[in-house]
């Protein structure tokens, strides 16, 4: 089985070095790329069926043709390293072990879109992800892979990184674009979208980690390989992790399309001892709770959103039978109500008031009535009544909980305890 | 007065930015890197050498988690909170801790060595129970696996 993506790691953990990268093939598909024209690049990404990794799936090569034609410069290329999802871990594995590789898919991108200036926004937490790009930038810009006249092509780009200083919503694109400018990271108001309007005012494009990672394997290899990488019709390769319960929890790359079950018995080698699964959020926090009738359904973006959810970040989070999932739930809209920018009265308001209700269930406070509320809360915090997708996010855990997992919450307010800590 | 040593590094980030406000959040970063945490006549000088009022950088300053408006000790330990980490149980380790170090969330121990705060997801769900002190990240938490962690930290 082919892993573009994660072929390259060292095993014990040092960074793949700009040597190593380039006996392996590192910066031929920059070569090709810087052969080809801009259009021509756009076309093979868009051919390659790439679609974003970072949780909304967009068509990589259609973002980049938004930039309008003949569009004033500066433009921007923006790196989203600020992996901040909960239960997704699979961005950092690519900044620390394969930097290059991250480089390389942002140089050809930024050629694609005309940018020669271009930045990494890095969450804050991430400090060996930092220090392994900075010295991965300067071997870059040594062997002219950056900087002027990029391999002798009359191309000049300059990366800067930036690292955050902590806070969810800078995920979200253009929050992010404010939090770059040093501003709050309330998100913007769209339209106009950040491929017209975006960083400082200029044409900007918001790319994913493992999506520009993806990017130079394309452009060298071509778009028919990815495609033929994959199971299903989502082209390429995925990073799919899980945490939780298992017995090796863990990241590994798979074509996309592989089932849920494979990924969790297989991969992660089933259930610890003495628990059963129970439920999964398969690509994140802000992903609706699949059960076990899902276990053969395809990781990929057709196949979760038919079984009512979503692939998200493609890392899974495993719900066991001894863990009460009115508790996981608590943690989960605490961690949005935590998180939202305070912008629109829906999200911060809407979450704050959730939170109160799931920590009362879990006190044994609850009362009936209780979830009828809850469930109002999520239409409320539903898509179009929000400035962004935090609170409908944050909705998606909480409305399949309710559905799969009805019987606990009931049980917690008849019995006017949590039963899992009995 | 900023230190020669802290221009210095703001100068340095500046040259990324087209517009010199933008800098903000970078210089909050280094100011705290040098002196723990972000005073009021700390905040007032980053603001006059960046050309804003101290009101617009306090409401950038309080925004972000990882910007302390008050003291810490030498230390931050940042104890993940998030799903993984719950399910793994994080709560044991933050009981062990508190008892330990006899300071809660937010509170810094008598001898100013460590700050307890609790951290959203550091994405290392596959090491959970995890938690970061200073910039280092310690997975597969245990209490005991915990004092040798400390010790390390005078």
């Amino acid at each position: 089985m082919e892993k573009p993506l994660t072929g390259r790691m060292r095993a014990g953990g040092q960074p793949v070095s700009i040597r190593e990268y380039e006996r392996a093939d590192g910066y031929q598909g920059l070569r090709k790329a810087l052969a080809m024209s801009p259009a021509e690049v756009i076309e093979e990404v868009r051919d390659s069926g790439l679609r974003g990794r970072g949780g909304a799936g967009f068509g990589t090569g259609l973002k980049w043709s938004l930039v309008p034609a003949g569009a004033p410069k500066p433009r921007y290329l923006v790196c989203n390293a600020d992996e901040m999802e909960p239960g997704t871990f699979k961005d950092r594995l690519l900044m620390e072990a394969d930097p290059h590789q991250l480089l390389e898919g942002m140089a050809i991108a930024s050629y694609a879109i005309g940018a020669e200036i271009s930045y990494i926004f890095l969450r804050a937490e991430y400090t060996l992800a930092a220090a392994r790009l900075e010295a991965a930038l300067h071997e870059a810009r040594q062997a002219r892979c950056l900087g002027e006249d990029i391999l002798g092509s009359g191309f000049n780009l300059e990366i800067h990184l930036h690292t955050s200083a902590g806070r969810y919503i800078c995920g979200e694109e253009t929050a992010l674009l404010n939090a770059l400018e040093g501003k709050r990271a309330n998100p913007r108001a769209k339209p106009p979208f950040p491929p017209v309007v975006g960083l400082w005012g200029k044409p900007t494009i918001v790319n994913n980690v493992e999506t520009l990672c993806c990017v130079p394997h394309i452009v060298r290899n071509g778009s028919g390989w990815f495609r033929r990488l994959s199971r299903s019709q989502d082209s390429g390769t995925k990073l799919f992790g899980a945490s939780g319960k298992v017995k090796r929890p863990g990241l590994w790359e798979l074509p996309m399309g592989t089932p849920i079950r494979e990924i969790v018995e297989e991969h992660a080698g089933g259930m610890r001892e003495g628990v059963r699964l129970r439920g999964l959020l398969p690509g994140g926090a802000s992903t609706d709770f699949l059960v076990e009738q899902h276990l053969d359904v395809p990781m990929d973006f057709a196949g979760v959103q038919a079984a009512g959810s979503r692939l998200g970040t493609g890392t899974m989070i495993i719900l066991d039978d001894r863990t009460c999932p009115v508790g996981m739930t608590l943690n989960l809209e605490h961690f949005f109500a935590q998180e939202s920018c305070g912008w629109c009265t829906p999200c911060w308001s809407g979450l704050s008031w959730t939170e109160q209700i799931l920590a009362a269930l879990e006190r044994g406070e609850g009362q009936p009535g209780d979830l009828e509320k809850l469930e109002w809360q999520t239409r409320f915090l539903a898509p179009g009544n929000t400035f962004c997708a935090l609170a409908p996010g944050a909705a998606e855990p909480l409305q399949s909980a309710l559905r799969y997992f009805r019987e606990d919450f009931e049980a917690h307010i008849r019995e006017k305890a949590c039963p899992y800590r009995h | 007065m900023l230190s020669a040593a802290e221009r210095e590094e703001i100068e340095q980030v500046l040259k990324h930015y087209p517009v010199r406000d933008s800098v903000a959040i970078d210089a909050l970063k280094i100011v705290q890197r040098h002196r723990g945490w972000i005073s009021d006549e700390t905040l007032k000088e980053v603001a006059d050498f960046i050309g804003m009022t101290p009101a617009d950088l306090d409401g950038v300053a309080t925004f972000y988690n990882l910007l302390f408006r008050k003291p810490v000790g030498r230390h931050v330990i940042a104890l993940c909170d998030s799903v993984s980490c719950w399910i793994m149980g994080y709560e044991g380790i933050r009981e062990y801790l508190s008892s330990k170090l006899g300071v809660g969330y937010g509170q810094t121990t008598a001898d100013g060595r460590f700050t307890l705060l609790p951290i959203v997801c550091l994405g290392a769900c596959d090491r959970a129970p995890v938690l970061m002190v200073d910039g280092d990240t310690y997975g597969g938490l245990t209490p005991a696996g915990l004092d040798g962690i400390l010790e390390r930290y005078r």
